[in-house]
Formats: structure tokens, C-alpha cells, sequence
């Protein structure tokens, strides 16, 4: 799975989780300053990639994920194979 | 009595305090707003008890309504089961005194704590003492004066908690009413929702709010399967008040299709323990319920500790 497979994946999440249109969801985008995406709201949308990608997003490094592209390097780099 | 002898619940009771407090009237010192409470948790409004209420006399309050309700005199209790923890003090508990604000010596009694869960076990404790015989009658009361201990200064909790009791009268009955407990804990998680000591509730509401979305519809499917009725057949769900954000997701993750969902949240907030028999409690007087109905409990919070049960309204 490449960064931009799972981008597009990761863009279906945020849509499902808090409507935001997934053409929008770009690798600089912030999660709070664009999206006005809350804190539970990012644990949902940690759960549903944990889910899809097989990883694990724990709430420790959950707060790291500022952006879009954050999140993205963050589920690569946690096993899924590019 | 015989060792056939099933329990359930007789009647409902609750005791809402005095002063209801909107988003807006809350301290302007926590720096939110009436949206971003609504966004987050759900809640409009909550009640916050005066000097004058505390959580015994709340307790007694809820639980005189519930016998009145029952016709049941208080010298025919056998047991008064205080499901709290808030209350002021830690010896003694807060039991003995609503029995005795009641009418009764006779009762036996005792405090659980086990946070927002502990209505669901003070209920399977009542319905085993009935069924052992221990008891005829008990009384279980959640009360919760949580105002006490949260931080006016943090958001992420004075938002959130209120106080208020709920009770309910437990009797025998030829069929059970009462279904087998479904209940567990998770010690390794004590620290997510705890009051230090010498100091006031703290919660690490994104932990929180993993735990619930990801592992308590398991434990509510169980708690059916256990009565031996499935999601679709429940007349309604009755979560403890966390959040509507966590209600709503287990509402869809549970499968209750057929089932109203209690909201009481919205205008009472997270009174803990006091919690489900209100939202009972309002349900039922709303006529969103109805005698005979099955219906889902479920408690979970600090410890961790969960309990759910599938039980019939009175």
C-alpha cells in the first residue's frame, strides 16, 4: 500500500467520522485548525484506521497527529508494507 | 421464602436537585461556550445541588418516592444498598443514614463504589439477597454529589458532572425481573478517571471515550444473550449518562433497532451512579416505557468497572 493508497483510504475515514469532503483531506491539512475535528472525534477516527490498516494508534502518540500527513507517515510506518 | 423466589424491580424514584445550571450559567472562568459543550458531550443543562442537598438526604429523598411508589413501608426493608462516590466522607459510609432518614434500624446497609457502574451492581446484589432469602425488600439508591469534587477551573470536568438520585424498590416476584449481570473490570486503566488524594476529579475524557467505543456493545450483546433475548427485541437502552456522543455510539454498535435510546444526559449531565435510574426513571414517567418492558442497563467508569443487566421496567 503506497502513501497515497493510504491517504485515500484515510480521507474515507475522515469522511465518515466528521463529513469532511474527502477531496479536501491533503497531507497539510490540521486535523483542529482546518477540520474543527475535536478530541473524541480523533479517537474515532484513530479506532476506524486501527481497524483498517491493522496498526495501533495509541492515544500517547494520538496527539501527535496534527495533520493529515502526520497520520499518513504515522500508519506507514507502523507496518503497513509500501 | 422459598429458594425459587425470583426478584424485581417494584418501583422507581428519583430525587433532581433544586438548581438547574444551562451551558451559559455556568463560570465563564472555564472559557466555553453553549456550542462547544454541545458538540462535545451533548449536555444543555444540569443540576447542581445546594448546601442543603446532600448525597444522604438525596439518597433518602429518591428512595422515600420509590417506597411511597411500591407501597412498601420502610420497616419491611431489609437491605439499603447506597450505590455513590461522592460522598463528603469516607468513614462512615452514607448507607446506614438513609435508612435511617427512611423510618428504619431494621435494614441492613452498605455503601458500593464502583463509580458509574455501581447502580448496576447494587441492583444484582439486591436481586441475589432476594433470592437467597437475605432480604424481601431492598432498596437500591445511586446518589451522587459530584459537584463537590470536580475542579470548577477544568473544562474538561465541570462541564460535565452534576448531582442528583435515583432509586429503585427490589421485591419478589414469580418470574425474574432482574436478569443475570454481565460485569468485569480493568484495574490496569484506575488512572483514567480518579480523584487524587487531597484532590479533585480528573478524567482523560479520549481514553475514556476508546474504551467505551470499542469494547462495552461486546458486553451489552453478553448481558442479553445471558436474559436470553436478543438487541432487536429491547424496548430501550439505558446507558450510564457519560456522554451522548459515547450513547450514541454504543446505540448503534449495540444493534438495539426497536430500542429508545435514554438521552436524560442532555438536561440532567453525568450524575455517576444516580444516573441510570434516572434515566429510567424520566423514560417511564415520559411514557417512552412501559410496565413489562425489557430493557438494556449498562454501567461503566472508574476503576474501570462495567455491569449490565437486561431488566424489566416496573
Amino acid at each position: 500500500m503506497t502513501e497515497n493508497d493510504i491517504l485515500a483510504a484515510f480521507a474515507e475515514i475522515v469522511y465518515d467520522v466528521a463529513r469532511i469532503d474527502p477531496t479536501l483531506v491533503t497531507p497539510e491539512k490540521r486535523f483542529v485548525d482546518d477540520f474543527d475535528i475535536d478530541s473524541l472525534s480523533m479517537v474515532e477516527i484513530a479506532t476506524a484506521a486501527e481497524d483498517k490498516f491493522g496498526v495501533s494508534i495509541p492515544d500517547s502518540a494520538l496527539s501527535d497527529l496534527k495533520t493529515v500527513g502526520d497520520a499518513v507517515n504515522f500508519i506507514a510506518k507502523a507496518g503497513v508494507a509500501a | 421464602m422459598t429458594l425459587t423466589t425470583q426478584a424485581r424491580i417494584l418501583a422507581l424514584g428519583e430525587y433532581r436537585p433544586e438548581r438547574l445550571v444551562t451551558n451559559a450559567e455556568l463560570p465563564s472562568t472555564l472559557d466555553t461556550n453553549d456550542e462547544w459543550i454541545r458538540e462535545r458531550t451533548g449536555i444543555q443543562a444540569r443540576r447542581i445541588a445546594g448546601a442543603d442537598e446532600t448525597v444522604v438526604s438525596m439518597a433518602a429523598a429518591a428512595a422515600g418516592k420509590a417506597l411511597a411508589t411500591a407501597g412498601i413501608d420502610p420497616v419491611d426493608v431489609g437491605l439499603v444498598v447506597l450505590a455513590t462516590c461522592s460522598m463528603p466522607t469516607q468513614i462512615p459510609g452514607g448507607a446506614a443514614q438513609v435508612a435511617q432518614l427512611l423510618g428504619t434500624t431494621a435494614a441492613g446497609a452498605f455503601d458500593v463504589n464502583a463509580a458509574c457502574a455501581g447502580f448496576c451492581y447494587g441492583l444484582s446484589v439486591a436481586a441475589g439477597a432476594i433470592q437467597t432469602g437475605s432480604a424481601q425488600h431492598v432498596v437500591v439508591i445511586g446518589a451522587e454529589k459530584l459537584s463537590d469534587w470536580v475542579d470548577w477551573n477544568d473544562r474538561r470536568t465541570a462541564i460535565i458532572f452534576a448531582d442528583g438520585a435515583g432509586a429503585a424498590v427490589v421485591g419478589p416476584a414469580a418470574k425474574s425481573g432482574i436478569g443475570p449481570v454481565e460485569w468485569g473490570s480493568d484495574g490496569k486503566l484506575s488512572h483514567v478517571i480518579a480523584v487524587p488524594p487531597g484532590g479533585k476529579l480528573l478524567m482523560d475524557g479520549p481514553a475514556v471515550f476508546r474504551w467505551t467505543t470499542t469494547t462495552l456493545a461486546a458486553v451489552a450483546r453478553r448481558a442479553c444473550s445471558k436474559a436470553g433475548i436478543t438487541p432487536d427485541e429491547l424496548a430501550a437502552v439505558v446507558p450510564h449518562q457519560a456522554n451522548l456522543r459515547i450513547i450514541s455510539a454504543l446505540a448503534r454498535q449495540i444493534g438495539a433497532t426497536n430500542a429508545v435510546i435514554a438521552d436524560d444526559i442532555v438536561e440532567a449531565g453525568n450524575t455517576s451512579s444516580a444516573s441510570i435510574p434516572l434515566a429510567l426513571s424520566r423514560l417511564l414517567a415520559d411514557g417512552r416505557v412501559r410496565s413489562g418492558d425489557p430493557v438494556l442497563t449498562l454501567g461503566f467508569g472508574a476503576g474501570l468497572t462495567w455491569a449490565g443487566h437486561v431488566i424489566e421496567v416496573p
